[in-house]
């Protein structure tokens, strides 16, 4: 099941949502797996299935330290898969905000029927 | 900047797939009139990025829609496509075709199915876009799409990006 650690396999695993929340985590600093367990909720071999993934694709480097393995960010690796995908979501973005200014509009209305 | 439930978010779930998803401050009838009256995506859909040039929407299962826009670089763009499936004001289900694919590109690998679902609470509408297309090249394609107005701004991405881990 091993695939090319591409740009896009490394979106793909940073798009998981699960896999999200341990990277919010991680933004906060290196954290070692039991409390990445602990402050997700979610069973220790989910959570080393998912850091696992995140390695592969270069989003996560890990260290030893005594018996531990700590997780840290690796934010090189992740800067240019989330250019990619940022670009488009800030198209997005822009174009919803526009939408909230004619929806504003469709409500004042409304409401303006309502009283009328 | 804002930053919260009101930012569009992307995510690719699945090799073929894009996940769109934002909240509106307004009641889900409103959203499905702002996303399917002609007058009104007019007013939006352009992204500041240029005018809106053609919105025609033939609201009916089996109808036609087409939209173009030209850029203020004065590059056009235009997609059409059919809608599949109609349920007002919760959810819509159309093919979409963006024309400017390179040739030899084939009509389906152009063509992505898009799921949009307006879901209501507390006065408030949660939208979800599910953008599928034929294939994973042609997911990325579009993803790259967005990349050619986006480099300007690469520091302020980068400042978006990590508020966003943060």
């Amino acid at each position: 099941m091993a695939r090319a650690a591409t740009t896009a396999d490394a979106f793909n695993a940073v798009a998981e949502p699960r896999r999200r929340e341990i990277l919010d985590l991680l933004a906060g600093g290196e954290r070692p797996v039991n409390e990445l367990v602990r402050a997700l909720g979610v069973a220790q071999p989910q959570v080393s299935k998912h850091l696992r993934v995140l390695r592969e694709v270069g989003a996560v480097d890990v260290r030893i330290d005594g018996r531990r393995r700590v997780y840290r960010l690796n934010g090189r690796a992740l800067k240019p898969i989330h250019d990619w995908v940022a670009a488009y979501e800030r198209t997005w973005s822009e174009r919803f905000d526009e939408l909230d200014v004619v929806l504003d509009d469709l409500r004042r209305k409304e409401d303006g029927d309502g009283s009328g | 900047m804002a930053v919260g439930s009101r930012t569009a978010t992307v995510t690719l779930p699945t090799d073929e797939q894009i996940l769109i998803t934002r909240e509106f401050d307004a009641p889900r009838h409103l959203v499905f009139r702002a996303w399917t009256e002609p007058d009104l995506v007019r007013r939006w859909w352009h992204a500041k990025r240029g005018e809106v040039t053609v919105c025609e929407i033939d609201l009916r299962v089996g109808g036609a829609y087409r939209y173009a826009m030209v850029a203020r670089d004065g590059f056009e763009v235009a997609f059409h496509g059919r809608f599949r499936e109609i349920v007002p004001d919760e959810r819509m289900v159309s093919t979409e075709v963006y024309e400017g694919v390179p040739d030899g590109v084939s009509e389906e690998d152009a063509t992505t199915v898009n799921t949009a679902t307006f879901d209501e609470e507390d006065g408030r509408t949660r939208l979800t876009l599910l953008i599928e297309a034929a294939n994973r090249t042609s997911r990325d394609a579009i993803v790259a799409s967005g990349m050619e107005d986006g480099l300007q701004d690469a520091l302020d991405l980068a400042e978006e990006v990590a508020r966003s881990l943060g």
